[in-house]
């Protein structure tokens, strides 16, 4: 080291300056204190010059040298080049309107279709989930095979919930009894409201996880104890404290409140369980259910059993453990092979049902549809985006040439087409967005559901720019990849032109598109038909002006002839009865029937219903053969009517069960008449065989005739007068036979209207589609078509032209669609066994209109062109 | 000219280029100052008043040479301009206007 060298200053301050000063200003100043060390160094000893050296350092940290130099060019030049692509991409747009406004809206509106799809699957997929057991719950459910066909059912024994409590403690974490979800009346001083819920085990709020906003899940252990939902407690108490009073049931039961819970959300199976009184209330104070309890009857299969599996155990081994149950109980149902199982709560909402082999079905099966047609649909949208702007960009085959003349590399382009289409795409998205949220409480509405776009949901947000950035990558990458590779010589000397196949992809795509639009026209119809069909059934009785009441109190079982009497004074009324269910539900069916001839191994199974001697004419029953129930023979107590399915099934050599004796359960009955079958339970099935029986005693509704002469609001208000005087304790509730009658259609209307929104939605695309292709095709063709007008064409030869290519696409999409439609709808309809057949004119009418579609769309174009004036067409160039 | 535009180190700063020139830059300038004012001046202090000076016009600057004290890094150079060294005579001129106005009296009385 050369003795005249200093020794050189401290690292540290070197480092940090070189940090915190401006770049510009780095030589000078760390040169600077260099230096200054240096001649302090000379002049003080090295000691003192290290000293003073940090106040050197320090003094240079100052905003002067710390803040950067600006920039003299402050845009580099990669954001111009993106600034120049943004507005020629804008330019782009605004110049074609009408190319933008098909591409922006068909792509949002297939967008919006696809999100409203995707919520709707969340929802239906999360049902349930709002109970934190979820994965552990299950309804005990048991199953037979009866005649051949496989049936499973919930109704359960009363005793096997003991049995499961008890016997299989270590496999259960709780066991609930539950009574079915009902209608009563709930009174708290002057308040009365008719709410629905249910008798459940105490467990139940621990096994629902239900979330208490006063007082605790414990509150059932009392068996006078109620537990509201949020709602009923508003109802009842307003803003008060409802723990500790005192509300009545059904007018006997005085029940103390002990808890109030969240309102169940609405996709939970239990969103209509507004309030849960104990089960062991339920049992005292029902005779039936005490005798069964106490006699217990394994036989009579009339509740529902719910429970949650321990936290190590699985359906599957508790299954084979108690699937012997019933038979060990019941040992009759041996050869039906009766077997008990679990039904978990993961499968309640989308499983709901089992084919006559035992496969599962159910909704899931709408949620494969709708997924399906949300993709479809998405698909064409998708395919209208790639098919226009492909078309479009070979007009742009110029721009590209400019842009590699004057230097452009292919990267650059590629990212400018890129970019293009993802602007395009954004735009959309927004617009779908939009379009989402004006058409969801539409939606909610159609589909019975309340759902909201998922706003706070990251899921939501990753596949919705997770998608928009999937179509826009793929609709931009022809041009993209395609228009950067022309050679720019060729393309500006002109000699470019697009290859003969060009446009192949460009037709197929249309044919994919016009294929799924044929199909789900086809299949709308047929959805419609057949709710048609089904409405259009003859249902055996009268719907018209037929109220039904429920008998939910005490007061009104006991005085069936003076409110029958009061009723009919008020002429208000054509006749009154009794039934032990609605002329629009069935909903007991009983074994135990003999008669003489039949097969012994024959375990006949009939639909069972209670009715007074007035029922009939309530209802306007016809008969095909016998007589009514009549006052005038006493006799008649012990006598049944039953209807036409039943005396088929019976199966009798004389032809017809009139006169004869039917016994159920060891007591003989005489069959008085036959009935035309009446559709009481799902119109799209098979009448069930049916017995009616003389019964005062067991009568949950009232059947109420209004007469057809006044006005339903002035004999409802009538009515309502007289029920007040007879049952002061309740509300005069009522509903009418016809609409619950049209509730029954509800399902298959409701994907009614969803597949025909869906197919009108998917046809409009597809229409938009063709109408940008037809555009552009007439546009290309300008200068052909002013030659050939020139030499003598008429204007219907060049719209024959132009409409051909179309014509011939959309007749090779019908020829795929209609076996395709017609394969999946007989599968469909395979599930309905009243069902309406597939016949040609459907697919005539469909193609017919689907042909009609597009030569509208391409006319419009075409007749466009061909009138076109050749002058003007010829002598641009 | 407003006054206040420029402060007293700022001046001290400038005459100091004015009296080193060609060859003034911060170092040597701190240097100047320690040794005419025995007290501490850092370079820091001394740059950033050199920019400010010619941030207003009163000073312009270039690189000069390198030397291995710097560890091979240029410095900056400063010379006064025009406009610097009019604001230099003037305050100068200001200054002797009112020494010249102090009776001779009063100035024996502080020594």
């Amino acid at each position: 080291m050369n003795p005249n060298q200093p020794p050189p200053p401290p690292k540290w301050p070197d480092r940090l300056l070189n940090r915190l000063i401006a770049p510009h200003l780095r030589e000078e100043v760390l040169g600077d204190i260099h230096e200054r060390y240096a001649l302090r160094v000379q002049r003080l000893g090295e000691r003192a010059a290290r000293r003073t050296y940090w106040r050197e350092v320090l003094a240079y940290v100052r905003p002067r040298f710390i803040r950067r130099e600006q920039p003299k060019h402050p845009q580099p030049t990669n954001t111009t080049m993106l600034r120049n692509y943004l507005k020629i991409a804008l330019r782009n747009l605004a110049k074609n309107k009408a190319y933008s406004a098909i591409n922006i809206g068909g792509l949002a509106v297939g967008m919006a279709v696809a999100m409203l799809i995707g919520l709707w699957i969340y929802d239906e997929l999360s049902f349930n989930k709002y109970h934190q057991n979820y994965n552990r719950i299950a309804r005990v459910m048991q199953s037979a095979t009866f005649e051949g066909a496989f049936g499973a059912g919930s109704h359960m024994p009363l005793p096997l919930g003991n049995e499961l409590r008890t016997n299989f403690a270590d496999d259960f974490t709780y066991v609930v009894m539950a009574s079915w979800n009902g209608e009563h009346i709930l009174a708290y001083g002057d308040k009365k409201f008719t709410k629905q819920g249910s008798y459940l085990s105490p467990e139940a709020p621990d096994m629902f996880t239900l979330k208490m906003l006063r007082g605790t899940r414990a509150g059932l252990k009392d068996p006078a104890s109620i537990m509201l939902s949020e709602s009923v407690a508003q109802a009842l108490f307003g803003n008060d404290n409802p723990l500790g009073k005192i509300v009545m049931i059904d007018n006997k039961l005085n029940v103390m409140v002990t808890g109030v819970y969240e309102d169940l959300p609405y996709n939970t199976e239990f969103r209509d369980m507004t309030f849960i009184a104990p089960w062991a209330l339920y049992v005292s104070s029902e005779a039936w259910v005490k005798r069964a309890q106490d006699n217990m009857e394994w036989n009579n299969n009339s509740w529902q059993i719910l429970a949650q599996i321990a936290p190590n155990a699985t359906f599957d081994a508790v299954n084979a453990k108690i699937k012997g149950l019933r038979v060990k109980h019941v040992p009759e149902t041996a050869p039906y092979k009766a077997e008990v199982f679990l039904q978990p709560m993961s499968r309640w909402h989308l499983f709901t049902g089992w084919d006559k082999q035992g496969n599962l079905e159910g909704r899931i099966q709408y949620v494969w549809l709708f997924g399906l047609i949300g993709l479809f649909v998405l698909l064409l949208a998708c395919i209208n985006f790639m098919n226009l702007s492909t078309a479009r960009s070979e007009k742009r085959a110029k721009e590209v040439g400019i842009r590699k003349a004057v230097g452009s590399v292919r990267s650059q382009l590629i990212s400018q087409f890129f970019s293009e289409s993802l602007l395009v795409v954004a735009c959309a998205l927004t617009l779908s967005l939009l379009l989402v949220i004006l058409a969801l409480p539409l939606f909610n509405e159609v589909a019975d559901k309340q759902v909201g776009i998922l706003w706070d949901s990251p899921v939501f947000w990753v596949s919705v720019v997770g998608f928009s950035l999937f179509t826009g990558l793929i609709a931009g990458s022809y041009p993209a990849f395609y228009l950067s590779s022309f050679q720019p010589v060729k393309v500006l000397k002109g000699t470019f032109r697009a290859g003969r196949f060009a446009s192949v992809p460009r037709k197929v795509l249309v044919v994919v598109q016009f294929t799924v639009s044929v199909t789900l026209i086809i299949g709308t119809i047929l959805v419609f038909r057949q709710i048609q069909y089904a409405k259009n059934r003859p249902i055996g009785y009268d719907r018209n002006g037929l109220i039904t009441v429920a008998m939910n109190t005490p007061e009104l079982h006991n005085h069936y002839n003076a409110l029958r009497e009061e009723l009919l004074r008020t002429g208000a009324v054509v006749d009154m009865s009794t039934s032990s269910t609605p002329a629009t539900d069935l909903n007991s069916q009983n074994i135990g029937f003999d008669w003489e001839g039949k097969d012994p191994n024959f375990n006949a199974q009939f639909g069972t219903i209670a009715v007074t001697h007035d029922f009939g004419k309530t209802v306007g029953w016809q008969f095909k053969e016998g007589r009514d129930f009549s006052r005038a023979f006493s006799t008649d107590s012990a006598a049944l009517v039953m209807n036409e399915t039943a005396a088929k099934y019976m199966n009798l050599k004389t032809g017809s069960p009139v006169g004869m004796i039917v016994k159920w359960n060891g007591k003989p009955m005489r069959v008085l008449g036959v009935v035309k079958d009446m559709v009481m339970g799902s119109p799209f099935k098979p009448v069930y065989q049916t017995v009616f029986m003389l019964n005062y005693g067991w009568a949950n509704v009232i059947n109420i005739k209004l007469n057809p002469k006044e006005s339903a609001p002035e004999s409802l208000a009538k009515i309502e007068t007289v029920f007040q005087k007879f049952n002061p304790g309740s509300p005069f509730d009522y509903k009418f036979t016809d609409q619950q009658y049209a509730l029954k259609f509800a399902a298959e209307e409701r994907i009614g209207k969803l597949a025909s929104v869906f197919a009108i939605l998917a046809v409009f695309i597809s229409c938009l589609g063709i109408f940008g292709l037809a555009s552009f095709v007439a546009e290309q063709r300008t200068k052909e078509i002013g030659v050939r007008k020139v030499l003598g064409a008429t204007v219907f030869s060049l719209w024959g032209l132009l409409s051909k290519d179309f014509v011939v696409l959309v007749t090779i999409a019908f020829s795929i669609a209609t076996p395709l439609a017609w394969y999946f709808l007989s599968n469909w309809l395979e599930k309905y066994e009243y069902r309406t057949d597939i016949s040609w004119w459907i697919f005539a009418v469909t193609g017919a209109g689907a042909m009609g579609i597009t030569l509208l769309t391409v006319s419009y174009q075409s007749i466009k062109a061909a009138t076109l004036d050749p002058v003007k067409s010829l002598r641009s160039e | 000219m407003r006054r206040s535009d420029l402060g007293e180190f700022e001046e001290v700063v400038l005459l100091a280029v004015a009296v080193l020139s060609p060859r003034a830059y911060s170092v040597v300038i701190a240097e100047e100052l320690e040794r005419e004012t025995g007290q501490t001046v850092s370079t820091g202090a001394v740059h950033a008043a050199l920019q400010r000076l010619e941030q207003k016009g009163y000073l312009r600057s270039e690189l000069g040479e390198a030397t291995p004290e710097r560890g091979g890094r240029r410095k900056r150079l400063f010379t006064v301009t025009a406009l610097g060294g009019r604001v230099l005579s003037e305050v100068r001129s200001v200054r002797n206007r009112l020494w010249d106005r102090i009776i001779p009296q009063t100035i024996l009385k502080w020594s």
